[in-house]
């Protein structure tokens, strides 16, 4: 670990335009209250224009890889390689017709695609993407994260109803089931981290987790027992917060259309999208943040290296699962899906939070392990034996006949 | 402005049996999933149907009255594109009921290149299923364009020997247009020598995943005697246990010839509509492997039929086959003119769909779509 | 695949559909069979020689306007299947059959590229072509192909289809031969009271030029010439084996 008390220039780089602001408006005599707030707003701007850049080029990558899984080499016409192809896409969504059904309510067909973005964009400002670049530091920045997430699933409902249209009725129901079923499991996955932290400020959870165990292995939550399964249920469950496949049921396009979307065209359609990726990288930026280190470097000795260029590899890494994903499941049905948080998901979580604070009386280390084994493999068995107990049940044979 | 609009995108709600109110939904023509431009008009109740009212005919091409109107000859082209992915299969059972009206024998090697070219359309249509049925899952077509990547390498030798790749237009009364080109069986060799590889690696992505076994296993399913009631045949009829395969029951071609078994299902439901085919997939590849290395040399056609004014004598004939989608028929009667007095197709996909709503009753929305894909419909042939 | 384990872990399905298509992901980038797009108007794959698309009529010799081997019998026009030929025999002032289409064009928005024309053809004038590039700003006069558009050179279909071409050369020949070779002994059993003639090349009445030195003959005027009404209402008997 480098010491924090020298940070790098490249370390600061990202706040150089709100501190250079800040100065200049404290320079000129303007009252601190203000120029804070300058900073603060810039911090945000930074934010948001990084996010949707990367939104950008997430609609082209998350193509060419959906692509190469599928044997085909994807956009590859509008620029070199298709770079280009995300301009393309924008200009197109923003040259077409915005098309208001007769039965929609006008503004609340407006409002929804307008509101869908501004939570996520609100939700990234309190995680910290290097050891000095948090936009907005927040004592209590997970609660917010939570009580800013749960907003999406209004507006999705919002856009469903609002359409005056049956598949985005059903979408939107379908929605509003899924994602309020889902945050349970979220939450109380994170919990367990905030438990073991005992902080709400996602800037010390993730300074917590410095350090090494055995000198190599970095000491983050999912290197815990109770972390890996808080972890592998944040992943899940967040899969379904972000309404991707396998549990994309409100879009569910070979049901329902494009669930909540289907009334919409052009500009509102792509805010719809970004509103999606956004949320998608808040959920994985905060899933980083809980169980993966934020920005801590994987590997000791690579101190040297900006904080924030470990936060975003991190990143990258997490959304090639998601589309890895993606490329290869079907789609669950709305009852398994319901089925699944209810049934599984969330007595695993519940059942995780005696594990961590096992975990923490036992001092973790190998006593730890032994103790929060029985939490780990337990559930496991459970499963293993309800799952080959219905496998056995309808185990099929195949005759032939001659 | 404010007067209320009634719009077709409004939700719109009727009368259920006990006086509560269902949504209507309409899935189709243009719905993602629904193969084409087949139409369901579904009654939810939440998101489980109450009714379901198939709607066909958006792709009513007047081919059977066309074909009244055409040679005989004419017909074959138009055969093609009945079920557009077995267009071989198609012109076999055609040839073969005019056959049986005219009393054509057909040479050996004839027969046996109608056997590889209906058994390799089998191959094709199989794998196009799995592909399509796991998109009506809602996967993102990783499996569809596997499915595609391998079906090409069969089309790549349909359009070798036939000149097409889909319209292949193959098959003549006695026989078969034109002899296979050069190097053409080594390379249906080779091609049927890689596919179980390929089976494999598709077995491995479908068949064992959890959530495909969720979204199959015990949907769909109806015994088999209504299945036998409502005329079913195929995949779908062997899927819930009913021996009955046109190749073994009728014997037509050579197949007697040919060792292969006709796998059967014991549930009837969606996964074992899978698993049927993936194991006919298999047998179809047996056949191919004994014909390729089997196939006699001698005359692709029998040279006395006349390919211009063919009048086959008075008289009907009924000539079935096994197509990949199920029993395939063609009933022709002929008043010795050059054109059919009547033509009639029978087909197993518009047959198949008739035990649609029963299948779908009491699921949910998401589980019409899949049931629907494991039917596997081709609207050309249902709407005809 | 039809037994399942006894004892499989949760989840083992899910990590094997990962599998494939993570190595399909890899595979992609290493492997041809794995990415077997054609980046289309760049490359192109090459035809199989049996691919068939739109039909033409070949022309003997070097133009296509009296070359052509079509004699407007019309069995194409009314075996074609969607019927979508369309062909005016062409006649003289005083309505004497020319043996040669006046008319002939082919609708590209109607024709299904069956090849039912080029397999009922007797006079082996027309077979299918294999562009398939036939766009058209115009919807109607674009796709409407006449003549001069189908006409293509005898060359050119022994080039595309050089098995087939050379079958037909093959079949013209013997033919050639057998009716010099009937025509010869008819002649000398004419002229057998008359002074022994050495074996002379049959003289043809030919209203156009023979075919050019690459391509074999043309038979038609001769064997339209045996019969007397216009040939649109004639049914050839006896085709040769259809290619």
């Amino acid at each position: 670990m480098s010491p924090a008390s020298a940070p790098t220039f490249l370390e600061t780089l990202p706040l150089l335009p709100q501190r250079l602001i800040g100065d200049a408006l404290r320079s000129l005599g303007i009252p601190e209250a203000f120029a804070a707030a300058a900073e603060t707003a810039v911090a945000a701007i930074i934010v948001f224009s990084l996010f949707a850049g990367m939104f950008a080029l997430l609609s082209l990558i998350e193509r060419k890889v959906l692509a190469r899984v599928q044997n085909r080499p994807g956009p590859n016409r509008v620029g070199p390689c298709g770079i280009l192809q995300p301009v393309a896409d924008g200009i197109k969504m923003l040259t077409k017709e915005d098309v208001v059904p007769v039965s929609a309510d006008r503004l609340l067909h407006f409002l929804a695609p307008v509101l869908i973005v501004i939570p996520s964009i609100l939700a990234l400002g309190v995680l910290p993407y290097g050891r000095e670049w948090v936009p907005v530091p927040a004592t209590l920045g997970l609660l917010f994260f939570f009580a800013v997430g749960a907003m999406t699933e209004l507006s999705i409902f919002l856009a469903g109803w609002a359409s005056g249209s049956k598949f985005p009725l059903l979408g939107a129901m379908r929605a509003i089931a899924q994602m309020v079923s889902y945050e349970l499991p979220l939450i109380l996955s994170a919990t367990a981290v905030v438990m073991l932290s005992g902080t709400l400020s996602l800037p010390e959870i993730v300074e917590k987790q410095g350090g090494w165990t055995l000198g190599f292995l970095p000491a983050w939550n999912l290197f815990t027992p109770w972390g890996l399964v808080a972890g592998s249920i944040f992943f899940i469950a967040g899969i379904a917060e972000a309404n991707r496949c396998p549990f994309d049921l409100p879009e569910g396009e070979s049901e329902i259309v494009a669930g909540h979307m289907t009334e919409y065209s052009g500009f509102k359609y792509a805010l719809f999208f970004m509103g999606e990726y956004l949320g998608l990288f808040a959920l994985s930026s905060l899933g980083i943040t809980l169980f993966l280190g934020g920005w801590q470097a994987p590997l000791p000795g690579l101190g040297f290296v900006p904080s924030y260029v470990w936060f975003f590899l991190k990143l990258a890494v997490v959304i090639f699962l998601f589309l890895w994903i993606r490329a290869t499941f079907p789609r669950v049905r709305m009852d398994q899906l319901m089925r699944f948080a209810w049934m599984f998901l969330i007595p695993v979580a519940l059942l995780n939070l005696p594990s961590a604070a096992v975990w923490h009386y036992a001092g973790g280390g190998l006593m730890g392990w032994l103790a929060c084994g029985p939490f780990l493999v337990l559930p496991y068995l459970a499963l293993t034996i309800h799952f080959n107990r219905k496998l056995a049940q309808s185990t099929r044979t195949y005759r032939f006949a001659e | 402005m404010s007067a209320p609009v009634d719009s077709l995108s409004q939700p719109r709600f009727v009368a259920g049996d006990n006086g509560d109110r269902l949504l209507q939904v309409s899935l189709g023509p243009q719905h993602p999933s629904t193969h084409g431009v087949f139409r369901m008009n579904v009654d939810l109740d939440g998101e489980t149907v109450v009714r379901l009212k198939p709607v066909f005919g958006y792709l009513h091409r007047n081919h059977e009255k066309i074909a009244e109107s055409a040679t005989y000859l004419g017909s074959i082209p138009y055969t093609d594109r009945l079920d557009y992915i077995c267009s071989l299969t198609n012109n076999w059972a055609y040839a073969l009921a005019v056959e049986k009206l005219a009393g054509i024998e057909v040479p050996e090697r004839a027969e046996y290149l109608r056997i590889i070219t209906a058994e390799l359309t089998r191959l094709i249509n199989h794998t196009a299923f799995a592909g399509f049925i796991l998109g009506d899952m809602g996967a993102w077509g990783s499996a569809l364009m596997y499915a595609f990547r391998e079906r090409e390498k069969i089309l790549d030798l349909f359009e070798d020997l036939t000149g097409a790749r889909m319209m292949c237009n193959y098959m003549r009364f006695g026989g078969c247009r034109c002899d296979t080109p050069e190097g053409w069986v080594d390379r249906a060799k080779k091609v049927v020598a890689e596919y179980p590889a390929f089976l494999d690696e598709l077995e491995q992505l479908l068949l064992g995943n959890e959530i495909l076994l969720a979204r199959t296993r015990d949907v769909g399913a109806l015994p088999a005697a209504t299945l036998l009631d409502g005329g079913i045949t195929g995949p779908l009829l062997r899927a819930a246990g009913c021996a009955y395969d046109v190749r073994k029951v009728d014997g037509y071609g050579l197949y007697s010839r040919f060792k292969f078994r006709v796998p059967l299902g014991g549930h009837g439901d969606c996964y074992d509509r899978i698993m049927i085919r993936f194991l006919e997939m298999r047998e179809s590849l047996a056949i191919l492997r004994e014909a390729l290395d089997t196939l006699p040399a001698g005359p692709v056609i029998n040279p006395k039929v006349k390919v211009r004014a063919f009048k086959p004598p008075v008289g009907e004939a009924y000539a079935r086959i096994e197509g990949p989608k199920g029993e395939l028929g063609f009933y022709l009667v002929s008043d010795g003119s050059p054109r059919p007095y009547r033509y009639r197709v029978r087909p197993p996909s518009f047959i198949n769909l008739t035990l649609l709503e029963d299948m779908c009753l009491g699921r949910d929305l998401a589980d019409v779509v899949v049931i629907l894909g494991s039917i596997d419909i081709v609207l050309g042939e249902v709407d005809r | 695949m039809s037994a399942a384990p006894k004892w499989i872990p949760p989840g083992i399905g899910l990590l094997q559909g990962l599998a494939v298509t993570g190595k399909n992901f890899i595979g992609s980038f290493f492997r041809a069979d794995r990415m077997t797009t054609v980046q289309y108007p760049e490359e192109r794959v090459t035809l199989s020689p049996n691919s068939r698309n739109i039909p033409f009529l070949v022309f003997d010799g070097g133009d296509p306007d009296t070359g052509l081997r079509c004699v407007a019998c019309g069995i194409c026009e009314k075996e074609c299947p969607p019927q979508c030929i369309y062909i005016v025999l062409d006649r003289d002032e005083n309505g004497k059959s020319l043996k040669r289409p006046k008319v002939f064009d082919i609708d590209a928005s109607v024709c299904m590229n069956c090849g039912i024309c080029a397999e009922v053809c007797p006079f082996d004038s027309i077979f299918m072509d294999q562009e398939y590039e036939l766009s058209s700003a115009d919807r109607f006069k674009g796709l409407l192909f006449d003549k001069a558009t189908l006409a293509k050179s005898a060359t050119y279909h022994a080039k595309i289809r050089p098995l087939e071409a050379a079958a037909v050369a093959e079949r013209k020949r013997a033919e050639e031969a057998k009716r010099a070779a009937a025509q010869a002994a008819k002649e000398a059993k004419a002229k057998a009271d008359a002074a022994k003639k050495a074996e002379a090349p049959p003289t043809i009445s030919n209203a156009r030029p023979a075919g050019g030195s690459a391509s074999p003959p043309d038979l038609s005027p001769t064997r339209s010439g045996q019969e007397s009404d216009p040939p649109k209402s004639t049914q050839p008997t006896a085709p040769e084996e259809a290619p």
